[in-house]
């Protein structure tokens, strides 16, 4: 009986919202964490500034939209730009660093951390800006109007992600950055330029971190801190999913996100928050090499 | 180590500590109170050097330490009457050690990269738990309490003045930085060196590497617990700001100034940092960091030994 009544207690259709919810922060959050990973996989960087240019895209996202009016200008506009500044942070601060203790690379990239976050705050300012959605319709789910930009949101990173896989896969341009991530010295005796597939590398992280700032923009308002939680989700959503491993951080984005939606039905959200500790401290104490990998043999 | 080098360095030590001992007479209070305030900074960068100095593992969780240094301190001032010095060190290195072993059980299991990650975000649960539980911890506000008196019990016991608190602060420190140096120089000390320089080879040798790092671990939480409890004392009150992890991210660069593995170097390092934070907010005011974040990048490209790095060796024997 007691199990019925808690069978019936359930709220099914909360659920089913949170579970949409879920995927939508899901898919950003693992356009934030692919870039992550992309970085980390290849280069052994550890980018602390990723948050940053997640929050810069956004604002990049904000000026351009207020120039322009468009918001799809504005999307590819910031992924351009942040892109740019982001190859011209990997040759001025992490290219001296190639060949040092990748230790030293996540000191150099809090030190960009710290830089830009405080240069955002000069710039625009503590009061938060918003974007305005690129269309407003909804649809109607249960008691709720979910906006259809939302589910935009969900389909676009799984584009982007998509693309760049594919990218990965079959282009040239792909095969040189898979083979440095094999073996850089192998690679750079095959004639590729190394330094440079380093630096497009970051500027293509930095890029997708952009565009989800932008995409993320509209939902909640743009301020300088913004991009500190989303850091700190990422980093938990690479070791859960396996540093360095695309698909695992895809998987584990999901699963991440899904848990905390769930979890705040019943406590407030930023308690729910610590359910993501939690997944990591399971993750660590039983497979700490990740959860979305294969067994190592 | 030469006798030359040996009366050297404690001529310096000697020096030096005569110099802050001095210093609150001559120093007008704002500089007096900046002067505490390294030697408090100084102190939990210097334990995280035992870290990352001396075992190779970067922490980027030393705010966890930290903050419930302060928070255990809190807690013994406001429950226990009448409030007490000792107990409130007691309740700060037991919190701080207690939480230091929480995360080396679950952090030391990850080398390099993954260690520090693991230890930022510990330390960030550690944040969302005190910010959220508004009841026990005062949430956003945090604690605040009265400074309890200068006691040893059954001794003395006077109430705190802005020297003698510093005195405190520099007898803590000073104590610290003997007792981690001899701790550096003994077998276990040696046993964490030989971690950094081959984690392999000294497994193989057959130490249980494992137990080292958690010792290691704990006892830097110790004396970052005790960096957190000189603060606590010195600004009265336990705020959640001090657990959140830029915190941790301030510590690691105190390191890098100042010059990893020597201990002094961190305090050095604190004091750099805190000083060029002085000199920029006159000009950037609150966007200090702009300045610092560029100087610290250059620092770490250019100069990754520190400002102390070239007298490592030294500072050593």
């Amino acid at each position: 009986m007691a199990l019925l009544a808690f069978f019936a207690s359930i709220p099914y259709d909360q659920i089913l919202i949170q579970t949409v919810n879920g995927v939508v922060t899901g898919m950003i959050l693992a356009l934030v964490a692919s870039g992550l990973t992309l970085i980390f996989g290849i280069m052994d960087v550890v980018n602390f500034a990723h948050g940053e240019l997640f929050m810069l895209g956004a604002y990049m996202g904000v000026v351009v939209l207020a120039a322009t009016g468009n918001f799809w200008i504005a999307l590819i506009l910031a992924t351009l730009v942040i892109a740019l500044l982001g190859a011209a942070l990997q040759v001025t601060t992490l290219r001296p660093l190639i060949g040092r203790d990748p230790l030293t690379t996540i000191l150099a990239t809090f030190g960009i951390s710290l830089v830009l976050q405080n240069y955002a705050l000069w710039q625009f300012g503590p009061v938060a800006r918003k974007i305005q959605e690129p269309f407003t319709g909804h649809f109607t789910l249960f008691y709720l109007e979910y906006p259809w930009y939302r589910l935009m949101i969900a389909g676009l990173s799984a584009a982007i992600i998509g693309a760049f896989w594919l990218f990965l896969k079959y282009s040239i341009y792909g095969i040189w950055i898979r083979a440095t991530a094999q073996d850089r010295i192998m690679a750079q005796a095959m004639g590729i330029p190394v330094p440079w597939v380093y630096t497009f590398v970051f500027a293509i992280g930095a890029g997708m971190a952009a565009a989800s700032g932008v995409l993320f923009g509209p939902l909640v308002g743009v301020n300088h801190a913004m991009g500190l939680d989303w850091v700190l989700k990422a980093f938990i959503v690479v070791v859960v999913g396996g540093m360095g491993n695309l698909g695992g951080s895809i998987a584990a984005s999901i699963f991440i996100s899904l848990m905390e939606t769930y979890a705040s039905i019943w406590v407030s959200p930023t308690l729910a928050v610590i359910v993501s500790f939690v997944v990591l401290i399971l993750t660590l104490l039983f497979r700490p090499t990740g959860l979305f990998v294969p067994t190592p043999k | 180590m030469t006798q030359r080098a040996t009366i050297a360095y404690w001529t310096g030590f000697c020096v030096v500590l005569a110099l802050l001992i001095v210093a609150p007479l001559v120093l007008p209070e704002f500089w007096r109170r900046f002067l505490t305030e390294i030697l408090i900074w100084g102190l939990l960068a210097m334990s995280s050097d035992i870290l990352i100095g001396y075992t190779g593992m970067v922490s980027f969780g030393h705010s966890a330490f930290f903050g419930l240094g302060m928070y255990g301190a809190a807690a013994a001032l406001l429950t226990l009457t009448p409030p007490m010095l000792s107990l409130a060190i007691l309740y700060g290195l037991i919190a701080a050690t207690g939480v230091a072993a929480f995360v080396a059980y679950f952090a030391t299991r990850l080398r390099d990269i993954y260690f520090a990650i693991t230890t930022l975000i510990f330390s960030q649960i550690f944040y969302v738990i005190i910010f959220t539980w508004t009841e026990v911890t005062g949430g956003e506000n945090g604690l605040t309490f009265s400074r309890p008196p200068l006691a040893i019990p059954g001794l003395l016991s006077v109430p705190f003045t802005p020297d003698t608190l510093h005195w405190f602060v520099l007898a803590t420190v000073t104590a610290s930085y003997l007792i981690l140096r001899r701790i550096t120089q003994s077998p276990f000390g040696m046993v964490l060196q030989s971690i950094r320089e081959n984690e392999a080879r000294t497994r193989a040798i057959g130490y249980a590497v494992e137990r080292y790092k958690i010792a290691a671990v704990m006892l830097s939480g110790l004396f970052a617990g005790l960096a957190g409890v000189l603060y606590a004392l010195q600004n009265k009150f336990a705020a959640p700001d001090f657990v959140f992890f830029l915190v941790s991210g301030e510590v690691v660069i105190f390191n890098v100034m100042g010059g990893i593995g020597t201990l002094v170097g961190p305090i050095v390092g604190a004091g750099a940092f805190l000083l060029l934070r002085e000199a920029f907010s006159r000009f950037f005011t609150e966007f200090y960091l702009i300045p610092l974040g560029v100087i610290f990048i250059a620092m770490v490209i250019f100069m990754p030994q520190g400002l102390l790095g070239f007298m490592r060796r030294w500072l050593n024997r």
